[in-house]
């Protein structure tokens, strides 16, 4: 009974809906990195550098992003710093 | 359309990733459009590694290529070969069929842009469809073919790395061709191809595709033996019109045409017990 159960249980969880997800992740974070200047993972790696002098950052820490908002381009950085730190 | 509507029309036929059936599809495709009495040429961009006249049986005839006449080393309609492929209802490519091969060596000098915008400006005038068969990657053949291109058939298997690489090269579509850069959208559609409707597959489906991609569905080209058996023989696989596949292909046609027909064979084919009994097909 639990083996029948089991096969309906692997219908549901499926390696497509795995795939498909998995997809929708990579696809979007694609998408968003290859709609950055060229410059960008240069200036990303000088920012950290800077910061790290005075803040024990990570590079997860920092998120550097360029946006379009109707006729004007924001560049958005932002540091997690950790509590401590102050 | 209407300012160039006496001008032949540029489809880039690209995927990103190799062998998911870009030139078995480049090959039909041209050659459905030629059945249906359009004049069709379809260019080899794989400088280095040409297989398109293979699919289309012309391999013993190729003299020049596309290099060649980019450089101005022979002329154009020296280069090109004409085919004539006859379909299972008997239709024929009569004289609309062209190919035009990639050279097999790959030097550095190879596809110039403006070479290569010059020469297809030329084709439009001779020709209804230019179908520009892409190689693999994202490179420069790649980048050449989808350049000038006024549409993209992307065509992609059910699978996640094909589907991953299709959406790279869709992003290139928007940057870095003519259209792109002039800030048009150009028209792109997907081919699904190696569809395997059995449900035990577990197969990425048609709707998660889009939903990924976003992007239409011009065609889903059954998984089959048939496609083996013509690339084999060398006669494009949508000759056969009494298998899916070539039905399939040929409905892609149509649909570039402009008609709209809506997708078939979706469901795996397998035939029940009454349908044996009765012999239907």
């Amino acid at each position: 009974m639990r083996r029948f159960f089991g096969f309906f249980k692997r219908n549901k969880n499926k390696t497509s809906t795995v795939a498909g997800d998995r997809l929708q992740v990579i696809v979007a974070h694609e998408r968003k990195a290859s709609s950055q200047p060229s410059w960008m993972p240069k200036m990303q790696k000088e920012i950290l550098a800077v910061v790290a002098k005075y803040i024990s950052i990570d590079r997860k820490d920092l998120k550097v992003e360029m946006s379009n908002e109707d006729n004007m381009s924001v560049l958005e950085i932002s540091v997690d710093c950790p509590l401590d730190e102050k | 359309m209407s300012s160039k509507s006496k001008r032949g029309r540029v489809i880039v036929v690209t995927s990103g990733k190799g062998g998911v059936g870009k030139t078995t599809t480049s090959a039909s495709l041209a050659t459905g459009l030629a059945l249906k009495g359009k004049k069709t040429i379809a260019i080899d961009f794989d400088i280095g590694l040409r297989n398109l006249d293979l699919i289309f049986g012309c391999d013993n005839r190729v003299m020049y290529d596309i290099i060649q006449v980019m450089n101005n080393e022979v002329k154009l309609h020296q280069a090109c070969i004409s085919l004539n492929i006859k379909d299972t209802t008997g239709a024929s490519t009569d004289k609309n069929l062209f190919c035009l091969p990639a050279s097999q060596t790959s030097d550095k000098t190879h596809l110039n842009v403006d070479k290569i915008g010059a020469l297809i400006e030329k084709l439009r005038d001779k020709y209804d469809y230019i179908i520009c068969d892409s190689p693999a990657g994202c490179e420069d053949g790649a980048l050449m073919a989808m350049h000038f291109a006024d549409e993209a058939v992307v065509v992609v298997n059910p699978e996640i790395s094909s589907i991953r690489d299709s959406d790279r090269i869709i992003g290139h579509l928007d940057t870095h061709t003519v259209m792109g850069k002039q800030g048009l959208k150009m028209p792109q559609n997907l081919v699904i191809t190696r569809y395997n409707a059995v449900p035990e597959s577990d197969m990425i489906s048609i709707d998660q595709i889009t939903d990924i991609l976003r992007i239409d569905v011009i065609g889903v080209i059954p998984e089959s033996k048939d496609i083996i058996a013509s690339s084999n023989v060398g006669i494009p696989a949508i000759a056969n019109q009494k298998n899916v596949v070539g039905q399939a292909y040929m409905d892609v046609v149509e649909r570039i045409l402009g008609n709209d027909l809506p997708l078939r064979f979706l469901n795996a084919n397998r035939k029940g017990f009454f349908r044996k009994l009765f012999g239907a097909k």
